[in-house]
């Protein structure tokens, strides 16, 4: 992978106030995939009764993962934007444990990136949750 | 029979209010956000105040997809929660003063969501408001429209699924 590429993906999603407010870190970017994680925290809890984080932070965590790996593809070029994204939640996470996501770019067009991810805990034999989405390509 | 007078709309209001905001306070992730609600009789809008915290591309700027999607979602659980938890507190056969007991009330479970992003989060408030299309014993279905200045232009639009809390 270019390392100028690479940099820009780093770069951009180092900034975004809302991800860096959830802790996410960048693990891995590679060509057209990418890897994030995000820790534990209480404030993210969704279900008090359990201290299971909310849906919504999991799919924040899967869009920005998404959005990375669709802005790593080798052809694309510029930033992104999600058209849809659609999160699958198989089980809860697991209280207390980081979740880590990684996201692949499967296919790009001219106008549009698709993309599919997967979220795990530190089980990684049964995922959290799983993504599939569309993204706006050309920048 | 005597007629029986209407309970005094402060005490109604009173109840209601307290119920939904009991509910609101129970969740972590709702003050994360900035959540707020208004309550016009069983009709809640839920409100995502702006703040830099939910910023996602800080050039535009817009706001996050994923702030969006949580704010969606966060509508959709508290629309079906609220909805069983007015069958109780407006129930004419409990007492008038009775509240919900939100320890025991389990949250319905996301089994998917999914959002489209029509047009970009301007850095402002957003409004959402859910309809359940369905609820059964187990599952419900809901729609979630959002928008910012004008209710007819949506920003974003979510559909999901959801497990509903079983009776023990």
């Amino acid at each position: 992978m270019l390392e100028k590429k690479k940099k820009a993906v780093e770069d951009f999603f180092a900034v975004l106030p809302h991800s860096i407010s959830l802790g996410m870190k960048i693990d891995f970017i590679g060509d057209g995939e990418v890897g994030m994680s995000m820790p534990y925290d209480k404030k993210l809890i969704g279900d008090p009764k359990t201290e299971v984080i909310h849906g919504g932070a999991v799919f924040s965590l899967l869009d920005t993962c998404c959005g990375a790996a669709a802005m790593s593809h080798p052809d694309q070029k510029g930033p992104t934007a999600t058209i849809d994204l659609r999160v699958d939640y198989m089980r809860p996470a697991t209280p207390k444990q980081k979740i880590k996501a990684v996201a692949t770019c499967y296919n790009l067009t001219k106008n549009v990136a698709f993309v599919r991810a997967v979220a795990l805990d530190e089980n990684e034999e049964k995922p959290v949750a799983m993504a599939a989405g569309a993204f706006v390509t050309g920048g | 029979m005597a007629i029986k007078s209407p309970e005094p709309v402060a005490v109604i209001k009173k109840r209601r209010n307290k119920a939904l905001s009991k509910l609101i306070k129970s969740i972590p992730y709702i003050s994360f956000l900035g959540v707020e609600f208004d309550r016009r009789g069983d009709e809640i809008t839920a409100i995502l105040p702006f703040k830099n915290d939910l910023v996602g591309n800080p050039n535009l700027p817009a706001l996050h997809g994923g702030s969006i999607a949580a704010f969606l979602e966060i509508s959709a659980i508290i629309e079906l929660s609220w909805m069983q938890i007015w069958r109780e507190i407006e129930n004419p056969k409990l007492k008038a003063d009775y509240l919900i007991d939100l320890e025991i009330l389990s949250l319905p479970k996301t089994i998917d969501f999914s959002v489209d992003y029509l047009r970009s989060g301007l850095p402002r408030d957003s409004y959402a408001r859910a309809k359940v299309n369905r609820v059964g014993r187990r599952y419900a279905s809901v729609h979630v429209e959002a928008w910012q200045d004008n209710r007819d232009r949506l920003f974003a639009q979510g559909t999901g699924h959801f497990l509903m809390p079983q009776p023990n």
